[in-house]
C-alpha cells in the first residue's frame, strides 16, 4: 500500500490514476497512524515552497516524514515534494526543509541562460550520473515533463540525473530509501510510469 | 533541451470530437476517448480538449470524457471552452485537467486571468486568443472569432502575461482552416514580446509546416492542429521523425 500524503497542495488526480492503472494500492490521506501503516509514502506539491513547509510543520508532518525515512521506509517527493526533501530553500525568505537530501532549492532565473524561459516548462530528457533502483525500467535518454521555477542546487552525490536547460538541472535524487523527481512522473506518459512503478518495488 | 511540443486539439461536443472549418460548419468525427489514445499512442506531447457545448447536459458528457482520457493517458491535459470563473477552473482540473485555458471568459472578466493565477499557480493558467488583421492591425476576436473586440491582440497578450497567464495559444483566424501554414508573421511578433511558452495554432496543412514553424519562429514552443491529425493526413509519429531530421528537438 502506497500512501499518498495530503497536506491540500496540488491536484492529485494524475497520481491517483497512473497508481491504479498501474494496479497498485493506494491511499491519499494526511492521518498519520494511516500513513505509518502504508509501507510506501508519496510527497507530492505543487506551489510555494514556505506555504507547504509551514503546513506540514503546523501538523507535524514533517517530524513524522523524517522519522519515516529513517525507519527505512520507501519514500517519494515529486516536484515541490522534493524539493522539501533538501536541506531548505531561498523561495521567498530562508526555509528550512526536511534534509533528507543535500542541497537547496534555488531559483532557475540566474542561474540558466537567460534567454530561456521561467518556468521550466515541458519535454526534457534525463542523463543518469550514477545507476539506481529507481530508474531500473527508464533508459538515459528518456523524456519526462518538468513545470518548475526552483530546482536543487548542491545535491552533490544525491543526484541521480539531471536535465540540461543551458545547466545540468537537478532531475532526480536519492540517498538510500528517499528519492526525489523534480518532474512529473505520473505526466510523463509510459517513461513515468515505468519510473512509478520501479518505486513500487525499491 | 526541452522538446517542441505537437498538440492535438479535440474539439468536444455532446461527447464527441467534431471538425469546424474557418470557425463555421461543424462535422462529427469521432469518439474522443479512441482518438485520445491514439494520439498517445502516436507521441503527442500534449492534449487540448475544446469544449463546445450549446447545453448542461453536454458539459456533463464532457466532464465524463475528459475524466476517461485523463485516467488513462498520462499526459499534460489542457482543457478550454465555456470557463468563466475560478469555479469553472476547479471544475475541469477536478477531473484531470493540468491547465486550463480561457479567451472569452477573459475577454469579459479580465480578473479572472489574475485570479485563477493566485488561486493554482500561473502554470495552470493559459491564455487562448482568436487573432484577425483588421486595417493591418492584430485585432482580438471573442466568441468563438465571429465578434471583433477592437483590442489590440499584442498588447491584449502582454497584459495577459502580466496578470499571470502561463502560456499563450495563438489562434490566427486569418490562416485557420486554410491549410496554408502557420501564421508566421503573428507569431514573431508575438513572440518576441512575450517569455511565457507560445503555442501555435491555425493553419497547419502538412507536416512541413511544423519544420517551417519551428525553423522559421525559435521562439514557439508547440504547434497545434486538429483536422490533419484527426483525418490522419498527418501521423504524429512520422512529423516528429520530420522534425528530429530537420534538426529540431522533439520527443521520440
Amino acid at each position: 500500500m502506497i500512501g499518498i500524503v495530503d497536506y491540500g497542495v496540488g491536484n492529485l488526480f494524475s497520481l491517483k490514476s497512473s497508481l491504479k492503472f498501474l494496479g497498485v494500492e493506494h491511499t491519499v490521506s494526511a492521518d498519520k497512524e494511516e500513513l505509518a501503516r502504508c509501507d510506501r509514502l508519496i510527497l507530492p506539491g505543487v506551489g510555494a515552497f514556505g506555504d507547504a513547509r509551514a503546513i506540514l510543520k503546523e501538523s507535524g508532518m514533517d517530524v513524522f516524514l523524517v522519522e519515516q525515512a529513517s525507519s527505512g521506509k520507501p519514500l517519494l517527493g515529486i516536484c515541490l515534494g522534493m524539493q522539501l526533501l533538501l536541506e531548505g530553500s531561498g523561495e521567498f525568505g530562508s526555509h528550512e526543509g526536511l534534509g533528507l537530501i543535500s542541497g537547496r532549492a534555488c531559483p532557475l532565473k540566474g542561474e540558466i541562460n537567460p534567454s530561456l524561459k521561467v518556468p521550466h516548462m515541458g519535454w526534457n530528457s534525463l542523463y543518469f550520473l550514477q545507476k539506481s533502483k529507481l530508474f531500473r525500467y527508464s533508459n538515459e535518454g528518456d523524456w519526462v515533463y518538468f513545470v518548475h521555477s526552483f530546482y536543487g542546487k548542491g545535491c552533490g552525490g544525491d543526484t541521480l540525473a539531471t536535465a540540461d536547460y543551458s545547466i545540468p538541472v537537478t532531475a532526480a535524487v536519492g540517498r538510500k530509501n528517499v528519492f526525489g523527481t523534480q518532474f512529473h512522473p505520473e505526466k510523463s506518459g509510459k517513461a513515468g510510469l515505468k519510473i512509478l512503478r520501479a518505486f513500487t518495488e525499491v | 533541451m526541452l522538446a517542441k511540443r505537437i498538440i492535438p486539439c479535440l474539439d468536444v461536443r455532446a461527447g464527441r470530437v467534431v471538425k469546424g472549418v474557418n470557425f463555421g460548419g461543424v462535422k462529427d468525427v469521432t469518439d474522443p476517448v479512441t482518438l485520445a489514445a491514439r494520439y498517445n499512442e502516436e507521441g503527442a506531447d500534449e492534449l487540448v480538449f475544446y469544449d463546445i457545448t450549446a447545453s448542461h447536459e453536454e458539459r456533463k458528457l464532457f466532464t465524463d470524457v475528459l475524466e476517461k482520457v485523463a485516467s488513462q493517458i498520462f499526459i499534460p491535459l489542457t482543457v478550454g471552452g465555456g470557463i468563466r470563473t475560478v469555479d469553472d477552473f476547479a471544475r475541469v482540473l477536478g477531473c484531470g485537467a493540468d491547465k486550463v485555458s480561457v479567451n472569452s471568459g477573459a475577454i469579459a472578466d479580465f480578473s479572472l486571468i489574475g485570479r485563477a493565477a493566485n488561486k493554482y499557480g500561473s502554470q495552470c493558467v493559459v491564455l487562448s486568443m482568436d487573432v484577425k488583421r483588421v486595417d493591418g492591425r492584430f485585432t482580438l476576436f471573442a466568441k468563438g472569432g465571429r465578434e471583433n473586440t477592437g483590442i489590440d491582440a499584442m498588447e491584449w497578450a502582454r497584459r495577459g502575461v502580466g496578470d499571470g497567464a502561463g502560456e499563450i495559444v495563438l489562434n490566427s483566424i486569418d490562416t485557420d482552416g486554410v491549410k496554408g501554414g502557420f501564421d508566421l508573421e503573428m507569431l514573431e511578433e508575438l513572440c518576441s514580446l512575450v517569455d511565457v511558452p507560445v503555442i501555435a495554432s491555425g493553419g497547419a496543412g502538412c507536416a512541413e509546416d511544423f519544420v517551417t514553424l519551428f525553423k522559421s519562429v525559435p521562439g514557439v514552443d508547440a504547434g497545434l492542429a486538429a483536422s490533419i491529425f484527426h483525418f490522419e493526413e498527418v501521423n504524429i509519429k512520422n512529423l516528429k521523425k520530420m522534425l528530429a531530421e530537420n534538426g529540431i528537438p522533439v520527443r521520440i
